[in-house]
């Protein structure tokens, strides 16, 4: 342990040395999770924030798991101002320490966000979708829900599901007969647990797994699997700029909210709150939506959502006239990890 | 299998206690013995400086790293009241008070110094569903508005039910056997003795089996194809060998991310494999060797076959073709020459390589997080976890130790069947 510190520290050296070149222009590190997700955010956040203010940004890029954000954090030296981070994680982050404490008059009113949008450690940006996606010209058959998973009969062949318990635990409940109102009281319980598990082995050896948000589209492209698991945004962009022939299922689908968070220690949280407040402001929380198909958290945004991004969002009425489930980021704070536990378990068995 | 060396024609007649004439026995060995004392001596200060080398930048991070297998010392600098607290508790039953006020007040300054998300984790390691107890309990020991702690303590069913105490106990040792007793997916239960954990938390034991499977499958497939390809090498002209150990060695020196990129092209479902079968007829539908056990061993065998090959190579260019043609002579069949001839001198060589891949294929990583399925997953995937996401590095040691005790025996096996001397590696 002792080891691994100094090296820590020796390494924190040697990155504070190399940024002390940085430190006199005005400048603001965002680390965001890559791919037609970020690239959205340059043009729709980014490069505008830059022009308005002069701030430099300089991105980086990583997987979204805390681990690194932690070890930036132990050893006192944060070369990052905000980070994207995924809900569940937000809560974890606000636990132990790595994320500050928003303090929201710096950034906007907390009660025109949609509810869990606005949390203590992060603000949300947009609300995206789980969904199912396919390509109609290997399926002959359409699915009409991403339920339609678990019907290996109707829809034999592989198909592509995230490495992570969450979403694939609720959709297995929800294929299982339970109500999605219904979904996070019977996952407390061992019996849900066991019961959703039970669900997912009748199609784990059909079940390609992604880890990150690129690959289903390319696992679809590649005809690797006849229907996959996505976050709406990926898919529909590999329709719009890559003229893929891809579907996507709606019904069912779930709904969640990618968020930005500052570092505990950021070197910059001043410009980093100003960021924050740019983008939260509703005509600005819109614009993501022309760039990529992901809505405004913002609940007085809608208006000014470009007409022709609007019938793509996931939380258009159209995609919210069936069955939904908004994810429960309490439960997954809460039960993540013994539920990554598990699920680490059940594939490895 | 061993030779006969003329020191071994020898030792009946030393046994026997007959000596050489006129050399008296007992000078004459210790001089021997002196001397060669002495040559070790030497041979051992040239070699010092590697050996410190090694020592230094090989042996002591291990030995540092494996110890975090057995030492965790997280919950008892976490919980120094509460382990005072617990010293005269016989591990029956809940504990007094005493001991829940001061688990109070450690949980407390924990959430004061910002280290309540580490005792949480760490406990949650060893007893599933603690952290979030943690957490809750921290929070409302926060916001108490005077309400005194053991009432808050008593009011969380957790910290009443029966499990949780002897765990926390056990975590106020730093030394601990929990996690070594996790990498074989036992544990201690309440009465002081070890079970298998439940059936669905049961991980480990599999994995080390499926990775020794794997292991061995990759080794049968690289000596079957290894095996006649040296054969080959080694009695064409040498102009012809020459190129054919460049077409062996060129895929040798190509990072293995590449060789594992490269067949994942080639693999998937319309990769070239699957047209070249359908073409030919193989296969009347298009076969899914991406993310399954077969692909993984097809991609391993090719990256391993260097390794099992140059070893047999080395041996056989050694072994005279003249022998063969002199066994045929005194009326051997060709199964027979080789099987008694040719094979016993080759056997080195083949046990060389074979172990040489084996053990490699014991540490993959890349190849089955790229190409296998998730249920190929190997031990090196589970420990890359642990240390990675998880950030449980004391799962990770001892997941790493078994892994080492492991191929150490299996080496030993080996080294003691063969020999050490006889293992000729390139």
């Amino acid at each position: 342990m002792r080891i691994a510190k100094t090296r820590m520290l020796a390494l924190a050296a040697a990155t504070a040395l190399l940024s002390i070149g940085h430190a006199f222009a005005d400048e603001l590190s965002i680390m965001a999770s890559g791919g037609a997700w970020q690239d959205a955010q340059r043009k729709a956040w980014f490069e505008p924030f830059s022009k308005e203010t002069g701030a430099k940004i300089l991105e980086q890029e990583y997987l979204g798991d805390l681990g690194k954000v932690k070890a930036m954090v132990d050893t006192g030296n944060v070369p990052i101002d905000l980070v994207t981070v995924e809900t569940a994680t937000v809560l974890q982050g606000c636990d132990a320490g790595i994320l500050e404490r928003l303090d929201y008059s710096k950034i906007g009113p907390r009660d025109k966000f949609i509810e869990g949008s606005a949390l203590d450690c992060g603000v949300g940006l947009d609300a995206y979708g789980d969904i199912l996606a396919y390509d109609p010209t290997v399926l002959k058959e359409a699915p009409t829900s991403v339920l339609d998973l678990f019907d290996t009969k109707k829809f034999p062949g592989k198909r592509a599901m995230r490495k992570f318990p969450a979403q694939n635990l609720e959709w297995a409940l929800m294929a299982d007969g339970v109500a999605p109102a219904d979904v996070y009281k019977v996952l407390a319980t061992p019996e849900g647990v066991d019961r959703a598990f039970k669900k997912l082995d009748t199609i784990k050896k059909d079940i390609v797994w992604w880890d990150a948000g690129a690959q289903p589209a390319q696992l679809l492209a590649s005809q690797e699997v006849v229907m996959t698991t996505a976050w709406n945004g990926r898919i529909q962009n590999a329709i719009d700029t890559d003229k893929k022939p891809f579907k996507i299922v709606w019904n069912n689908q779930i709904l969640e909210y990618d968020m930005i968070a500052i570092p505990k220690g950021a070197k910059n949280p001043e410009l980093a709150y100003k960021y924050l407040a740019y983008i939260s402001k509703p005509e600005n929380n819109a614009r993501l939506a022309s760039y990529i198909t992901y809505g405004p958290v913002r609940t007085d945004a809608a208006s000014f959502v470009a007409a022709d991004a609007l019938p793509k969002l996931p939380n258009a009425p159209d995609h919210l006239a069936g069955a939904y489930l908004v994810a429960d980021t309490e439960f997954w704070g809460d039960y993540g990890e013994d539920l990554v536990k598990r699920f680490n378990a059940w594939l490895a068995q | 299998m061993s030779a006969l060396l003329p020191s071994e024609l020898d030792r009946p007649a030393l046994a026997r206690g007959r000596p050489a004439a006129g050399a008296d026995p007992g000078t004459a060995s210790a001089a021997l013995r002196r001397a060669e004392f002495g040559d070790r001596l030497r041979s051992l200060a040239l070699a010092a400086p590697l050996l410190l080398l090694l020592a230094l930048s090989f042996g002591i991070p291990i030995v540092l790293l494996l110890s975090r297998a057995v030492y965790d010392p997280t919950i008892a600098d976490a919980l120094p009241r509460t382990s005072v607290a617990l010293g005269n508790w016989n591990g029956q039953g809940l504990p007094d008070d005493a001991a829940f006020i001061a688990l109070a007040a450690d949980l407390s300054e924990n959430q004061a110094k910002g280290t309540a998300y580490e005792l949480a984790k760490a406990l949650n390691a060893r007893l599933p569903g603690a952290r979030s107890q943690v957490l809750k309990t921290v929070r409302q020991l926060e916001g108490a508005d005077g309400k005194p702690p053991l009432e808050i303590m008593k009011a969380v069913p957790f910290w009443s039910a029966p499990g949780t105490w002897p765990v926390i106990a056990n975590g106020t040792h730093a030394i601990t056997s929990f996690y070594l007793l996790s990498a074989l997916d036992l544990r201690w239960n309440a009465d002081g003795g070890i079970e298998r954990v439940p059936p669905q938390q049961a991980i480990f034991l599999q994995v080390f089996l499926r990775t020794f499977f794997v292991a061995a499958s990759v080794t049968l497939a690289t000596l079957l194809l290894g095996f006649p390809l040296a054969y080959l090498i080694s009695s064409v002209p040498k102009g012809l060998a020459a190129i054919l150990i460049v077409a062996v060695l060129l895929p040798f020196w190509t990072s293995i991310l590449v060789r594992t990129a490269a067949w994942t092209v080639l693999l998937q479902k319309f990769g070239l494999v699957n047209d070249m079968l359908l073409w030919l007829g193989f296969a009347s539908e298009r076969l899914d060797l991406m993310y399954s056990r077969i692909g993984l061993i097809i991609a391993m065998t090719h990256i391993q076959l260097p390794f099992t090959l140059l070893p047999i190579y080395s041996v056989m260019r050694t072994i005279a073709p003249s022998q063969m043609k002199a066994a045929y002579s005194l009326g051997a069949k060709p199964f027979t020459a080789f099987r008694r001839v040719y094979l016993p001198q080759v056997f080195p060589g083949i046990v060389a390589g074979c172990l040489l891949t084996f053990i490699l294929c014991l540490g993959y990583y890349i190849t089955p997080a790229l190409i296998g399925g998730a249920s190929d997953q190997l031990i090196s995937n589970f420990i890359a976890n642990y240390v990675n996401v998880e950030l449980n590095w004391e799962m990770a040691a001892a997941l790493s130790f078994i892994l080492l005790v492991f191929t150490l025996a299996l080496f030993g096996i080996f080294a003691r069947i063969l020999g050490l001397d006889r293992l000729k590696m390139v």
